[in-house]
């Protein structure tokens, strides 16, 4: 419950401060939507071939913009030792750990719930259906992305180049949530169900419940100098 | 004295992988006979095993290494987890070179997506990750301590990345050895076992070798840190 509390706290100083400034939403909000764009003008997008393109194309937007939040995310407790304050603060660092994940589950869902629209829009496809299912598996990829990458945006705080360490460090370690989401999200666009792609559903729920443990375990190590 | 005992203990070290390696050459290059089927080119198995096998040990080390350092905060395991993972990217890089080269006959083409191909490069992929990062990271004990928690996350997500990648397809041939159906010496020509099992020892030591030298190295950095300081 503490900890719960203590999450929801920090949570809303991150949103707080992201109300008041916009940095990292904007930037994420028009880099996805400008990603829409150079996909169009890299593949033949007709309206035969989208279907079948768009998971794909859909995760990588959402991976690049992701990880343009969490090259950001600790960026508030990098000046005036913001983050020595935090955790000399008699907070638990596993909910640092929790909250600065939700913040960029938030920002990432906030950015999927125009970006997605929009894609459909863009490339008329045929059917809106399946889009509130598409969300949801999305979402749990939010999550698994968000989880570890988190811990890995903490870990390369303090290296030099940071913003190209993070993504070399994070998308091998990734794999089994980007095969999962697109399989999923594919199986969804093509049949309307999960259908065979159930195995992979659990195995994306499998990898959030697991780093999203190890995560809270672990976190006193990542921040502890 | 210590110094003396460890500089012998390398030697004989050094000198039984020597023999291995001359025996294991010999018996995969020669004595051994060709496969039924694949010919000359099955020969590149009695390394390329023995090589993935000795990266699975190292990250197996990391893993172990990152553990401990985490836990006792002592240099050593430290060390070793570094080692583990310079010699890891070796090996591992090796794997798929030796694999390609026997790919390319086989099955015509120098690399396939294929499941056990794809989660070999990815593990390339982690420990070249983890070496970046602590190149990376100027601070000494963060280091440390950064790159022990991306070897104990790296290793957990193995499995996964290992089960994600299989469903997602397989192409590799079924291992021909560790079969559940049969005993191992029933699948094979007890020549060509002996063949791969000398390999794999010289492996192990070869690889024992490399990381006494690579601990000794790191050993050596602190002494000259130390004595600067002084």
């Amino acid at each position: 419950m503490k900890l719960l509390r203590q999450t929801l706290l920090l949570l809303r100083k991150d949103l707080l401060l992201e109300l008041r400034r916009h940095e990292s939403l904007m930037t994420m909000f028009f880099f996805g939507a400008l990603l829409l764009f150079v996909f169009n003008f890299s593949f033949e997008l007709t309206p035969a071939r989208v279907s079948e393109l768009a998971p794909g194309l859909l995760w990588l937007a959402f991976l690049f913009t992701g990880t343009l939040g969490l090259t950001q995310l600790f960026e508030g407790e990098r000046g005036n030792h913001c983050l020595d304050a935090l955790l000399m603060s008699p907070i638990d660092r596993g909910a640092l750990f929790l909250a600065k994940t939700c913040f960029n589950i938030v920002l990432m869902g906030l950015v999927e719930l125009v970006v997605m629209p929009l894609f459909w829009i863009l490339f008329s496809l045929p059917s809106w259906q399946p889009l509130p299912a598409l969300f949801l598996i999305v979402f749990l990829g939010n999550v698994g992305f968000c989880v570890l990458g988190t811990i890995l945006a903490a870990v390369t705080l303090k290296a030099r180049a940071r913003e190209l360490l993070l993504p070399l460090v994070l998308f091998p370690l990734m794999v089994p949530v980007i095969l999962a989401t697109i399989r999923c999200m594919e199986a969804l666009l093509r049949f309307g169900e999960l259908g065979d792609a159930l195995p992979w559903l659990r195995l994306l729920i499998g990898f959030d419940v697991i780093f999203l443990t190890v995560g809270i375990l672990i976190f006193d190590w990542v921040v502890d100098v | 004295m210590p110094q003396v005992t460890g500089k012998k203990r390398k030697g004989i070290l050094g000198a039984a992988t020597l023999v291995f390696i001359i025996a294991g050459l010999y018996w995969g290059l020669v004595k051994a006979p060709p496969d039924a089927y694949q010919g000359d080119s099955q020969r590149i198995m009695y390394l390329h095993i023995p090589s993935i096998l000795t990266a699975y040990l190292s990250f197996f080390l990391v893993f172990l290494g990152s553990c401990l350092y985490l836990w006792k905060r002592e240099k050593r395991d430290d060390s070793l987890a570094h080692a583990a993972a310079e010699i890891g990217v070796l090996f591992t890089a090796l794997t798929i070179i030796e694999g390609s080269i026997w790919g390319r006959p086989t099955w015509g083409v120098w690399w396939t997506w294929d499941a056990r191909l794809t989660l070999t490069a990815i593990l390339l992929l982690i420990f070249i990750g983890y070496l970046m990062l602590r190149a990376l990271v100027e601070d000494e004990s963060r280091a440390a301590s950064s790159a022990a928690i991306l070897g104990i996350i790296g290793f957990l997500d193995i499995p996964l990345i290992h089960m994600s990648v299989y469903w997602w397809r397989t192409l590799h041939q079924p291992p021909s050895i560790l079969r559940p159906d049969k005993v191992p010496w029933e699948n094979i020509h007890p020549e060509l076992l002996t063949a791969l099992a000398i390999n794999f020892v010289a492996f192990v030591l070869l690889y024992f070798y490399l990381l006494s030298h690579r601990l000794r190295l790191s050993e050596m950095r602190e002494e000259i840190k130390s004595r600067r300081m002084n």
